[in-house]
């Protein structure tokens, strides 16, 4: 874990020293807000992760000699079909086009997004024991 | 739910089962399998491009001669619009980290899906659906977006681009950036949690190191486009005044957010592609990749580098820090430059093959290289201020979007079809839709620099007889028609090989990553068996212990590296499978 967290806090170093320097010869406001916003981006994760890779046990995937057996076994549950994203799916496009083609749309959208919610969340009680 | 476990040592019968799921229609509609999501992105994002293709065609033909009228000037500009949207937000992004990266990267780093499949599906109606929205634009009164793809402020106001075609183009941009940003907190989170035992970061796949920078950069950049399209929207509904001079706005604004996102966007793009071609070179030069370190460091760099050199685009705008934005965009031609003095070396005393992938990724190369060459000259402001806006421009990025997106991608499409399918393209055709593609596209774009520095500006859907571009536009059309012929005998191709199928076997290329260890198609949930994992290309080292990589350090192959005990198969780690050759030659 702790290359994963430096590599994003390089970025946010980098980023940073970036976004002082432009402010400081610019003065312009809106790209240094977004300088700002991708410093966060890479100091926020990348100080969790190095936070968390000091109180995590040792993972197999992070030794360099670590034996396939280190890693066998479960690896997570995942989802086999689901129809609910297509679900989200739809409704989301019918919310985007009541910016088109007037409000009535979003209605519709809503409901189909509020039942893949509930459908999501049946779905992963239902199967999610493990 | 599906319970995924990793197998041990030999393939455990429990993990032999196949999926119960449903099939046909359904499957496409509920699959939560990255490799069905990958393939469903992959040929979603060749449709797009085969209608941006022909939308140029149409653009290529009206500039044949002066003063034509084959198509009206509205129509142009919706052609050049909806050309320049389909192929950078609904192809080379989607193909490279929907399609390739969705099915790739979690094979590449022994993961049974990606993190999390449900938003990985939905990623794929969000995008499915905006690029529908967005190309049915063209159904409504008032025609599609015509603002080009940039869409600035104030000529995508209200009141200069009114109309419903517009407005769904900034929601189709809204739905794809969320399904984008999905996607790369997806890859993310794959490549961070769910690696394979033994696969440090610094053993992964440069392909899989590329998407994960990748989408990095998708998240720094994405949502700036999703809130400038949002105020976008504002100015032109609820009567907001953010780009509007009149109402005390800044147009300049839209063009700082904008390219904020839009520079980003352009290594979003040629990133992936990068990866792709790293890991073709190496598998048919059959070594490691030269200087594999110092690739990761100069992809960070590249990434780091292009979200700070935005205004570039902006210089003639005057309202720019030219110089700083000059110095970083030069900065930015140093660790591209090791990328490519790596790439030769990855190449150099190989043992190379000249396949159909190989062939692209080496047009690639050419190509790109080009490209980049003309950039480093655009990142001057004097010879932008002469050239900004003018043919120049257009020649420079479809070198660099074209060799990136369409070389590297190609090259990807041709090397991963055969996991994608399990059978095999025709070397003839593949081989014949290169060439074509590579002489095809340097008639085109030559041309295209000339005209730039004769002045021809872009965007324009008619020019006089008088101003004497007329033979060097003749050439770009005729080159243009042989691009069309390529990406034909390629889709060709593809039909060949559905129709009269050659069974690929599961390693054709005798690659090297851990993707090819598994059956093509592969299974659900992926790996029934996992070869031990010494260096960045454990499939190599098991099917040729002889030429093992040493941990850590590249040599070439011919030479019998002396390791004995870390990298032959079944030495440290219990020998599973025996001394069989992974994945083997042909059918199986």
């Amino acid at each position: 874990m702790k290359v994963e967290g430096t590599v994003l806090l390089v970025i946010g170093v980098f980023m940073g020293a970036v976004c002082a320097i432009y402010w400081f010869l610019s003065n312009e406001t809106s790209g240094t807000m977004m300088l700002l916003g991708a410093t966060l981006l890479g100091f926020v994760p990348g100080a969790y992760y190095l936070w968390w890779s000091r109180r995590m046990k040792p993972r197999p995937e992070d030794n360099p000699s670590a034996s396939r057996a280190d890693g066998a076994g479960v690896v997570a549950a995942f989802p086999s079909t689901s129809v609910w994203p297509f679900v989200l799916g739809v409704g989301a496009a019918l919310v985007g086009l009541a910016l088109v083609f007037g409000l009535w749309t979003a209605p519709i959208g809503f409901v189909l997004g509020f039942a893949a919610l509930l459908g999501v969340i049946r779905e992963s009680r239902r199967g999610g024991a493990v | 739910m599906t319970i995924a476990a990793r197998p041990a040592l030999a393939p455990s019968p429990d993990l032999l089962e196949e999926e119960h799921g449903p099939t046909g229609m359904l499957k496409w509609l509920t699959s939560t399998d990255h490799k069905v999501i990958g393939k469903s992105y992959t040929i979603t994002s060749l449709v797009f491009f085969c209608m941006a293709g022909l939308m140029a065609m149409v653009m290529r033909t009206q500039l044949t001669s002066p003063d034509n009228t084959l198509v009206s000037q509205h129509l142009y500009n919706e052609l050049f619009t909806m050309h320049g949207s389909l192929m950078l937000y609904l192809f080379a992004g989607p193909f490279a980290f929907g399609g390739l990266a969705n099915f790739i990267v979690p094979l590449q780093v022994g993961a049974p899906d990606m993190a999390f499949p449900r938003l990985n599906a939905l990623s794929y109606w969000l995008y499915l659906g905006g690029g529908m929205i967005m190309v049915s634009g063209f159904l409504t009164v008032g025609g599609a977006a015509d603002f080009g793809w940039v869409a600035y402020a104030p000529l995508s106001s209200a009141t200069n681009t009114p109309g419903a075609g517009p407005d769904m183009w900034i929601v189709a941009l809204l739905l794809t950036g969320f399904s984008a940003i999905f996607t790369g907190v997806n890859i993310v989170a794959t490549v961070f949690y769910l690696r394979a035992p033994g696969l440090t970061m610094f053993r992964l796949p440069i392909f899989t190191w590329n998407m994960l920078v990748t989408a990095i950069l998708i998240l720094i950049a994405f949502p700036v486009l999703a809130s400038a399209m949002i105020m976008l929207w504002c100015d032109r509904h609820l009567g907001t005044h953010i780009f509007t001079v009149s109402g005390g706005g800044s147009p300049v604004l839209w063009q700082n957010l904008f390219w904020f996102f839009g520079h980003p966007e352009v290594y979003i793009l040629a990133l992936p592609f990068f990866g792709i071609v790293t890991d073709v070179l190496a598998t048919f030069s059959r070594k490691p990749v030269f200087g594999y370190k110092g690739m990761v460091f100069a992809t960070i760099s590249i990434a780091a580098l292009s979200t700070s050199v935005w205004a570039h685009h902006m210089y003639t705008t005057g309202t720019e820090l030219l110089p700083f934005f000059s110095l970083m965009t030069y900065m930015i031609a140093v660790p591209t430059g090791v990328k490519f003095f790596n790439w030769i070396g990855t190449m150099w005393r190989g043992s190379l093959t000249f396949e159909t992938p190989m062939l692209y990724a080496v047009g690639f190369l050419v190509v790109f290289l080009f490209g980049g060459v003309t950039g480093i000259l655009l990142a001057s402001p004097p010879i932008d201020f002469a050239v900004h806006d003018t043919y120049f421009v257009v020649a420079h990025f479809h070198e660099v979007l074209f060799g990136s997106a369409v070389f590297g991608g190609f090259a990807g499409l041709y090397f991963w079809y055969p996991k994608f399918t399990g059978r095999m393209t025709r070397e003839g055709l593949g081989k014949a839709s290169f060439w074509v593609m590579f002489v095809g596209f340097w008639v085109t774009f030559v041309p295209q620099y000339i005209l730039g520095l004769h002045g021809m500006p872009r965007r324009i859907a008619e020019y006089g007889a008088a101003t004497g571009w007329q033979s060097l536009n003749q050439v770009s059309t005729a080159g243009a028609y042989l691009l069309f012929a390529s990406v034909a005998i390629t889709l060709i191709n593809f039909w060949v090989s559905w129709r009269r199928p050659v069974p690929a076997g599961d390693n054709p290329w005798d690659a090297h990553t851990l993707e090819w260890a598994t059956s093509s198609p592969p299974p659900h949930h992926n790996f029934y068996w996992i070869p031990p994992i010494r260096s960045e290309r454990p499939v190599w080292d098991y099917n040729h212990p002889e030429h093992a990589t040493p941990n850590g350090h590249a040599v070439p192959s011919p030479v019998p590296a002396a390791v004995g005990s870390l990298a032959a198969p079944g030495s440290s780690d219990g020998g599973a499978g025996g001394s069989g050759h992974v994945g083997g030659g042909t059918a199986q």
